[in-house]
């Protein structure tokens, strides 16, 4: 019951953190949030038992990913047209 | 007309829920992954074959071994694309953009990371080594890696970073990595096995033939290692300075 609700808790964080990055203007925040949603899709894969999977999520995706986003973001105009 | 594209989404939406119901149990043995012949083979069988008790690393560098080479070949290409591309459009576009970076590295973050980056590394070492007994590899090991030569960049400056891992070595490392990797397939093939066929390599070391499995695993997770490095690191080398290699975040 107790990983029941843990899982339900994380996968509503997690359509709200892809919301988030979709509806967001700022494009710093929009990769921050997608930083948040690979965090979250780590403790998914970490919680079924799949911890390679999850290691290799917050290393690349929450990690190297970020990162390189906010690096690039800093040579563009900050604000997303739509 | 936002409104109209609302209604396949929800629709397209509604279906997923609806199939998603056809889906096993989690963690079912009914379910089709853990009734076919595959997964129990390599259950049953990996240990024997491999000595490797973490059956995810046997499954990636050796049974899967081909489909990991190209996956780091994959790594390497995209990392040289985003070197074309960037080359080629800072040449052209050459002082019409060049922020110097004025401000001086801060004392408390450096002396921080000054501290953090022989932990970060030796993490590294024993994430990539210790990839056949516990979760990790070549790839993660790798990012880890990666990422504390970013870090350096991050607090220090980029010039600072690449006094230590130079772009041009960076490409020689990325490719270095392949070449072991292909190498070690390469010389199984040569001892008279297939591509990537471990087994052969204890005719010309003193193990036997599972444990030269073994050990070729750590060597082609080293190669992963060295390729994913060099390319995170010159991939945030290149995007953040538009390819110019010169001042930086």
């Amino acid at each position: 019951m107790g990983l029941e609700l843990f899982n339900t808790f994380i996968l509503l964080l997690l359509v709200v953190a892809a919301i988030v990055a979709l509806r967001v203007k700022d494009l710093l925040t929009a990769s921050v949030v997608f930083g948040v949603y690979s965090f979250l899709m780590c403790l998914l894969w970490a919680e079924m038992g799949a911890v390679d999977v999850a290691f290799t999520e917050a290393t690349v995706g929450a990690g190297i990913s970020t990162v390189v986003m906010i690096a690039t973001i800093f040579n563009l105009k900050r604000k997303s047209s739509d | 007309m936002k409104k109209i594209s609302l209604i396949p989404v929800l629709l397209v939406g509604a279906l997923l829920v609806y199939a998603a119901q056809d889906f096993p149990e989690w963690g079912s043995p009914n379910s089709p992954a853990s009734q076919s012949p595959v997964s129990s083979h390599f259950i049953a069988n990996t240990g024997v074959d491999t000595e490797v008790p973490n059956m995810v690393t046997a499954v990636l560098a050796d049974y899967r071994g081909f489909d990991t080479m190209f996956e780091t070949v994959v790594v390497f290409i995209a990392g040289m694309a985003v070197l074309a591309i960037l080359k080629n459009s800072s040449k052209k576009k050459a002082g019409s953009k060049e922020f110097e970076v004025d401000v001086e590295p801060d004392l408390i973050v450096t002396n921080t990371v000054r501290l953090l980056i022989p932990v970060i590394q030796i993490f590294a070492f024993y994430v990539l080594a210790h990839g056949h007994v516990s979760p990790g590899g070549g790839f993660q090991g790798g990012v880890v890696m990666g990422a504390s030569f970013i870090l350096i960049a991050l607090s220090w400056d980029l010039d600072t970073a690449l006094a230590r891992f130079p772009a041009d070595r960076c490409t020689l490392v990325a490719g270095l990595g392949i070449v072991l990797y292909a190498g070690i397939g390469l010389l199984s093939m040569f001892l008279g096995g297939e591509f990537l066929d471990y087994a052969e390599l204890a005719q010309i070391f003193p193990v036997s033939r599972e444990m030269a499995r073994y050990h070729a695993m750590l060597g082609v997770e080293i190669g992963v290692g060295l390729t994913v490095t060099a390319i995170m690191f010159s991939l945030y080398a290149n995007l953040s300075t538009e390819g110019r290699l010169k001042g930086g975040l």
